[in-house]
C-alpha cells in the first residue's frame, strides 16, 4: 500500500488521547473511526492489487524465501493453543508497572500492544523474554512456565524468540554480516559457508542487497535499514516468535510502510507469531490480528482491530480519536 | 522508625548490595574463564586493546618515573657519598611499588574508562539487552574476556614499565650523576638478590612486583565492567560511569596495594 496516501483529517490525529474532549468531539471521533475503517478496507484492496500486479515477482520471492527458511514450528502447531500466554501478571518497582495483565497469543497471530507512554507496553515484552520476572502471575512460552527459570534456562527459552529493538540495537563494533551471523554462530554448528548463505537469505528476505550491506557497519546505515538488519538478525535462527519494540518509531511514512509490510510478510510467508509494541495505530491496524490496549497499567481492550474501532468505550474512542 | 534512621538503613542496604553485586560479577566472570563457550578471539582483541595499545603510555610513564627517581635519590645519596647505590634504590622502588602502581593507574585511566564507556554505551543503546535476547550471557561474552585480558596484560605492562624505569634511572645515572652503566646494573641485580628468593629461585621482589599487577588488572576490569553494565540515564550516565570507574579503581589500587604489601612483607623473608 502507498503510505503517502493519508486519510483526510490526518493532522488532527496528532492530538493525544489525554487531551480534553470539546464540543463536537463525538462527531470528530466518528469521522476518525470511519477513516480507520476505510484504511482497513484500503489495506485489503491494496493487498489484492499488489498481489495481482506483482504476483509473479512475489511468487518467485516467496519460493526463494521458503527455500531459505525452515518452516516455522508455529505452522505445525495446534492453532488454538497459545504460544505465548500471560496469566494475571503484575509487576511493580516503586510504583505499579503492569497490573493483572492476561494475554494469549496463538500461533501465527500478530498481536499489537498499544497504549499511552508509560503504561507498561515494553515491560510486557521484557516479561515474555524473561528479562524481568513478574511479582505475581505466570508467563508461559510454548506451554512452559518461564517465571521461575534460572538465568541459563531463560537463555535457552530466548532462543525460541527473535527481538527487534526500538533503536535496532545492532552491535556497533560488528559489520552487518557479523550482526546477522552472531546468533547463528552462537547457537549452531554451521560451517562458514552455511552461515554466509544463511545471512544472505535473511538479508534478502528483509529486502536488503547482501553484497551491498554485508560489509557496512550500523553507523553507515539509515534508520530503516538498521531496523531491517535488526529483523534479519532476529530471524537468523528461524524463531517461532518475533517481538518488536516500536518497530516504526522515528521512521518516515514510506519506511514505516516497508517495515509494516515486512512484519506482515513474516506472518504470511513463514507463519511467525509476532508481538508488536507500537504507538503507531495506523500501521498497527494494518498488521494486527488482535490489538491489546493498555491504560493505567491494565489491558482495557483485547480483540480485533475491527472490534476496537466499533467499540463504544469512551477511552477507546478517545484513544482512536487521538490518532 | 525515625526518618533519618530509615534513610541510613536504606543507604546501608544500598552500599551492601553494591558490594555484593560487585563480588558476584567478579566471581561469575572468573568462573566463566573455565566454562564453554570460550570467546578466544574476544580475549585476543581485548589483550590488544588493553596491552598493546597501552604500551606507549606505560613506557613513557616508566621512563620518566625512573629518571626522576634517579635524580631525586641522587640528591639524598650524595650527602652520604653513596650515589653508586642509585641502582639499588631505583630498582627496588620500581619493581616493588612504583611500577605496579603507576602501570595500574595508567591502565585504569586509559583502559578502565574505555571499557566503562563502551559497555555503558552498549547498555543505553540496548545492545546488552540484545545480547540477552539472542541467548548470550553478557558477562560471559563481554566481562570475562576483558577480565582475562587484563589479568594477563597488566602484569606484562608492569614488567615493561619496571624495565623501562630502570633504564631511565641508568640514563640519568650515567649522563647526569656520573654512575657508570656497569656499576648501575650490578647494583640493580644486587638489590634483587639481596632481597631474597622464594622457592629458592624466584626473587621476592618479582613476587611483589608481579602479584600486585595481577590483582590490579582484575580490579580495573571488574570495576569498569561493573559500572559500565550498570549505566543508566543515557549519554550523561555513560560519562558518570566512566568517571566512577577511574576514581574507584584508582582508589582501590592504592588501598589494595597497601594490604598486599603488608601481607607479602610478613610472608616473604627478606634479606
Amino acid at each position: 500500500m502507498d503510505d503517502r496516501r493519508q486519510p483526510a483529517g490526518g493532522d488532527r490525529r496528532a492530538e493525544s488521547a489525554g487531551e480534553s474532549v470539546e464540543a463536537g468531539e463525538e462527531r470528530k471521533t466518528a469521522s476518525v473511526r470511519q477513516a480507520i475503517r476505510s484504511e482497513l478496507a484500503g489495506d485489503v484492496t491494496d493487498a489484492a492489487d499488489s498481489a495481482s500486479q506483482q504476483q509473479a515477482q512475489q511468487a518467485q520471492q516467496a519460493q526463494q524465501a521458503q527455500q531459505a527458511q525452515q518452516p516455522a514450528k508455529s505452522q505445525r502447531r495446534d492453532p488454538t493453543l497459545p504460544v505465548v500466554e500471560l496469566d494475571h501478571v503484575s509487576l511493580a518497582f516503586d510504583s505499579p508497572i503492569i497490573e493483572d495483565i492476561s494475554l494469549s497469543v496463538c500461533p501465527g497471530e500478530t498481536v499489537v500492544i498499544v497504549g499511552e507512554s508509560g503504561t507498561g507496553k515494553s515491560t510486557i515484552l521484557k516479561l515474555i523474554l524473561r528479562l524481568l520476572v513478574p511479582d505475581r502471575g505466570q508467563v508461559m512460552v510454548d506451554g512452559e512456565d518461564i517465571t521461575n527459570l534460572s538465568f541459563e534456562e531463560a537463555l535457552m527459552v530466548r532462543q525460541k524468540m527473535g527481538m527487534v529493538f526500538q533503536g535496532a540495537a545492532l552491535f556497533d563494533s560488528m559489520s552487518v554480516f557479523e550482526n546477522v551471523a552472531y546468533p547463528v554462530r552462537e547457537h549452531t554448528q554451521l560451517s562458514d559457508e552455511e552461515i554466509d548463505k544463511r545471512v544472505r537469505e535473511k538479508l534478502q528476505f528483509v529486502d536488503l542487497e547482501p553484497d551491498r550491506v554485508m560489509g557496512q557497519f550500523p553507523s553507515e546505515l539509515s534508520g530503516g535499514m538498521r531496523k531491517r538488519v535488526g529483523i534479519a538478525r532476529g530471524l537468523a535462527n528461524n524463531p517461532e516468535i518475533m517481538l518488536y519494540d516500536e518497530p516504526t518509531s522515528g521512521l518516515d511514512p514510506l519506511t514505516t510502510g516497508t517495515i509494516t509490510r515486512l512484519i506482515m510478510k513474516l506472518e504470511r510467508e513463514l507463519g511467525v507469531t509476532s508481538i508488536v509494541v507500537s504507538h503507531d495505530i495506523r500501521s498497527s491496524f494494518r498488521m494486527a490480528s488482535k490489538v491489546a490496549l493498555l491504560n493505567n497499567h491494565r489491558i482495557v481492550f483485547f480483540g480485533t482491530p475491527e472490534d476496537m474501532t466499533a467499540s463504544d468505550d469512551k477511552y477507546i474512542q478517545d484513544f482512536l480519536g487521538g490518532l | 522508625m525515625p526518618a533519618f534512621l530509615a534513610r541510613l538503613n536504606d543507604a546501608t542496604k544500598s552500599r551492601v548490595l553494591t558490594i555484593q553485586e560487585y563480588f558476584v560479577l567478579a566471581g561469575k566472570s572468573l568462573r566463566f574463564i573455565f566454562a564453554r563457550p570460550f570467546y578466544g578471539q574476544d580475549v585476543v582483541q581485548q589483550m590488544d586493546e588493553i596491552g598493546v595499545k597501552s604500551l606507549g603510555i606505560v613506557m613513557l610513564t616508566g621512563l620518566f618515573t625512573g629518571m626522576v627517581l634517579a635524580l631525586q635519590s641522587s640528591v639524598q645519596l650524595k650527602t652520604f657519598g653513596a650515589t653508586m647505590y642509585i641502582g639499588n634504590l631505583v630498582s627496588a622502588s620500581m619493581i616493588r611499588e612504583l611500577g605496579p602502581v603507576l602501570a595500574g593507574l595508567m591502565v585504569a585511566g586509559r583502559v578502565g574508562s574505555g571499557i566503562a564507556a563502551q559497555l555503558g554505551s552498549m547498555r543505553v543503546t540496548e545492545q546488552i539487552d540484545a545480547l540477552n535476547t539472542l541467548g548470550t550471557d553478557p558477562i560471559k561474552k563481554l566481562v570475562t574476556p576483558r577480565v582475562l585480558a587484563a589479568l594477563i596484560m597488566v602484569p606484562v605492562l608492569t614488567v615493561i614499565n619496571d624495565f623501562i624505569g630502570i633504564i631511565g634511572g641508568n640514563i640519568i645515572g650515567s649522563l647526569v650523576i656520573g654512575v657508570p652503566s656497569a656499576q648501575y646494573w650490578r647494583t640493580v641485580w644486587d638489590q634483587i638478590a639481596n632481597d631474597g628468593f622464594a622457592l629458592r629461585y624466584i626473587p621476592n621482589d618479582f613476587i611483589q612486583g608481579l602479584s600486585k599487577p595481577f590483582v590490579f588488572g582484575g580490579i580495573i576490569a571488574i570495576t569498569a565492567c561493573y559500572f559500565g553494565l550498570g549505566t543508566t540515564g543515557g549519554t550523561e550516565g555513560v560519562g558518570q560511569s566512566t568517571t566512577r570507574t577511574v576514581v574507584t579503581s584508582s582508589i582501590l589500587i592504592l588501598i589494595v596495594d597497601y594490604f598486599i604489601t603488608q601481607v607479602l612483607l610478613s610472608v616473604l623473608s627478606y634479606g
